[in-house]
């Protein structure tokens, strides 16, 4: 039954791309965007399509390099590299790139972008204060809506906006329904398939395909659909993932920690849990989307209080054994606050985190094996 | 009932047994070699124990050849050290390719522990191409620093770009007893970081092959300002440790 549920995942994958080509025929406008700061509902509002372009595969880095420092996180050069190499049918079908400076790379490799595709960069401001932080990040999305509005040719209403936070509401509603999942013990799902499905999902055109599948998956699930083959025996460690995003290709951390015997049951990071919010539907649009995607708890923000609390809660909600703080090499930013957080983890929680730094190359599975084990006989 | 320890490194092989007491019955070691499940096979080759438990980079191919359980270096390192010297609380091990600074509770479970990055600098290896690099084998290499009236800088970690360091510092005409001190400082430099990282309390023991290694120690020591424990084989005691844990199996 669970395989049959990805059989399909993979079918309206296929489908996904088939119905993009086909709404892009009929004049709808893809927009392709880099960071959970983007805020999706505009590109709804204007009868657009948002994709997300995040490049989580090894692939193209080699491609990149032949532009891009080596010494780059590898997540801005695998980006780049599917934009150079023109493997990432999402890139190739967005018609606009919406970038963001959450990172210094990031920032100056959309510099570079811009020769491949027209790319909007949107300014975050540098922390989440409601008095001098709002106004600029509420001004930036007005700017934002009216890039949206001026390619799409299409007015964003504030119906249309509004019918756009349902909707996403909804999904993401869904998304957390199926993260919480796994508060349940034993797991009822692996965490390499909830990011699989998670995933794939992200990419779909049409959100209320992905809210039914997603149901459908929880359904299953909870009736213990995926428990016997995939997730662990149930007296593995739980393992609570933080720090970068990880996503297809780029997950091999949590492949050692399952090969290990253990299981990841929470991901706090912008491909899990950070994606877990709603917007507020009774104030006016434009405003909550502002205050909604500000409070990203994202490392780019100093301070970044809102990302300790979020890890947190999702420690005591998921009963979790053990932290994992993931850093994409050279991400300076989760680099440096992964001592904060061991630190924090260790003061509230008294358990030790395991941080590990590395890149999506396979080339220190075995070193990372040695780290990843050694931490779970700690447990 | 005798249990065996067997530490497949990425240079050596060690295997001990121990007996119900805990002490070291016998003890054998090997090259790696290019086909450490051959060498390991050979080296537990007609010799007698009731259960066995493998550690190191080759432990899990040990495990789906011998059927036996694995624990990490880090643990074994911890049990074996712990062993020796009761009243320790923090390892250092630095091996070929590794080098790792562990620190325990009073109990002597592991509490926190650091590893160095992906290649192999300020490792064994890195000294072993470093003495190549000035013309001594390696036995005498830590002796040859010692002597050296001081210290010249050395600032690459990565073994390529020390090479090239070395390689000017030859040309330009310096002491090679010297440049093999500054050699062993850089690298004491980065295990003392990684040390204070973990802990700075208790008895520290200096385990794993470089730590037969005389100029390392003294400097270690000289670095730390405290007293370093060495056992007398510092290289079998990721063995031993498994040897013991093998042991404690319920």
């Amino acid at each position: 039954m669970a395989k049959s549920i990805l059989n399909k995942l993979q079918f309206i994958s296929d489908e996904n791309l088939i119905d993009i080509e086909q709404a892009k025929a009929d004049g709808r406008s893809v927009i392709g965007f880099y960071c959970m700061y983007t805020p999706s509902e505009m590109a709804i509002a204007a009868n657009a399509i948002p994709v997300p372009l995040c490049g989580t595969r090894n692939d193209p880095i080699a491609a990149a390099e032949e532009i891009l420092p080596r010494n780059l996180c590898p997540l801005i050069k695998s980006s780049f590299g599917f934009a150079t190499t023109g493997t990432c049918p999402f890139f190739k079908l967005s018609d606009i790139i919406i970038g963001d400076t959450t990172c210094d790379g990031k920032k100056k490799m959309f510099e570079l972008l811009s020769r491949y595709k027209p790319t909007y960069v949107l300014q975050l401001p540098q922390n989440q204060d409601m008095f001098t932080a709002l106004p600029f990040w509420h001004a930036e999305l007005q700017r934002f809506r009216k890039i949206i509005e001026a390619h799409s040719g299409v007015a964003i209403t504030e119906d249309g906006l509004r019918a756009a936070i349902r909707l996403m509401n909804r999904t993401r509603n869904s998304i957390k329904a199926l993260m919480d999942v796994n508060k349940a013990r034993p797991v009822l799902l692996s965490g390499s398939q909830l990011l699989e499905i998670l995933f794939k999902v992200e990419f779909l055109a049409d959100k209320e395909k992905g809210i039914k599948l997603m149901e459908e998956v929880i359904a299953q699930a909870h009736s213990g659909a995926f428990r016997s083959k995939t997730a662990g025996s149930g007296t593995g460690r739980r393992i609570l993932l933080t720090g970068v995003p990880v996503g297809l290709g780029s997950d091999k951390v949590v492949k050692i920690v399952e090969q290990s015997g253990a299981d990841v049951v929470a991901f706090e990071n912008c491909s899990g849990y950070k994606k877990a919010f709603v917007v507020d539907e009774k104030k006016d649009p434009m405003e909550a989307l502002a205050e909604q995607y500000l409070a990203t708890p994202c490392s780019v923000m100093s301070p970044n209080d809102k990302r300790f609390d979020l890890l947190k809660d999702l420690i005591q909600e998921f009963s979790v054994d053990g932290v994992i703080d993931l850093t994409w090499q050279a991400c300076h930013t989760y680099n440096v606050e992964a001592f904060g957080i061991g630190e924090f983890v260790q003061k509230t929680f008294g358990m030790p985190t395991l941080h590990l730094e590395t890149d999506y190359a396979e080339s220190d599975t075995e070193q990372l094996r040695v780290r990843i084990e050694a931490y779970l006989e700690m447990l | 009932m005798r249990f065996a320890g067997i530490d497949i490194g990425s240079r050596t092989i060690e295997l001990v047994i121990v007996n119900e007491a805990g002490q070291i019955v016998e003890s054998r070691q090997a090259d790696t070699g290019f086909n450490p499940q051959m060498e390991a096979g050979k080296l537990i080759n007609g010799v007698s124990y009731d259960r066995i438990m493998a550690t190191g980079y080759g432990r899990n191919l040990f495990e789906i050849s011998f059927d036996a359980p694995t624990v990490t270096e880090i643990k074994t390192h911890a049990r074996g050290a712990r062993a020796f010297f009761p009243d320790a609380r923090t390892v250092l091990d630095i091996g070929g390719q590794d080098s790792k600074a562990i620190s325990m509770f009073e109990n002597g479970r592991v509490k926190k522990f650091e590893m160095n990055d992906r290649c192999a600098a300020g490792t064994g290896k890195f000294l072993e191409i470093m003495a190549r690099t000035l013309g001594y084998d390696i036995e005498s290499f830590g002796l040859q620093a010692l002597m050296a009236k001081k210290d010249l800088n050395i600032s690459s970690m990565c073994t390529v770009f020390a090479e090239s360091e070395v390689t000017s510092l030859i040309a330009g005409g310096q002491n090679r007893q010297e440049i093999a001190r500054g050699l062993h400082t850089s690298v004491i430099r980065r295990a003392a970081g990684m040390i204070n990282r973990v802990s700075s309390e208790g008895d520290i023991v200096f385990t794993g092959g470089v730590a037969k290694n005389p100029c390392m120690r003294a400097l270690l020591a000289e670095k730390l300002g405290r007293d370093i424990l060495v056992p007398e084989d510092p290289q079998l005691v990721g063995a031993f440790g498994a040897a013991l844990l093998a042991g404690e199996i319920q």
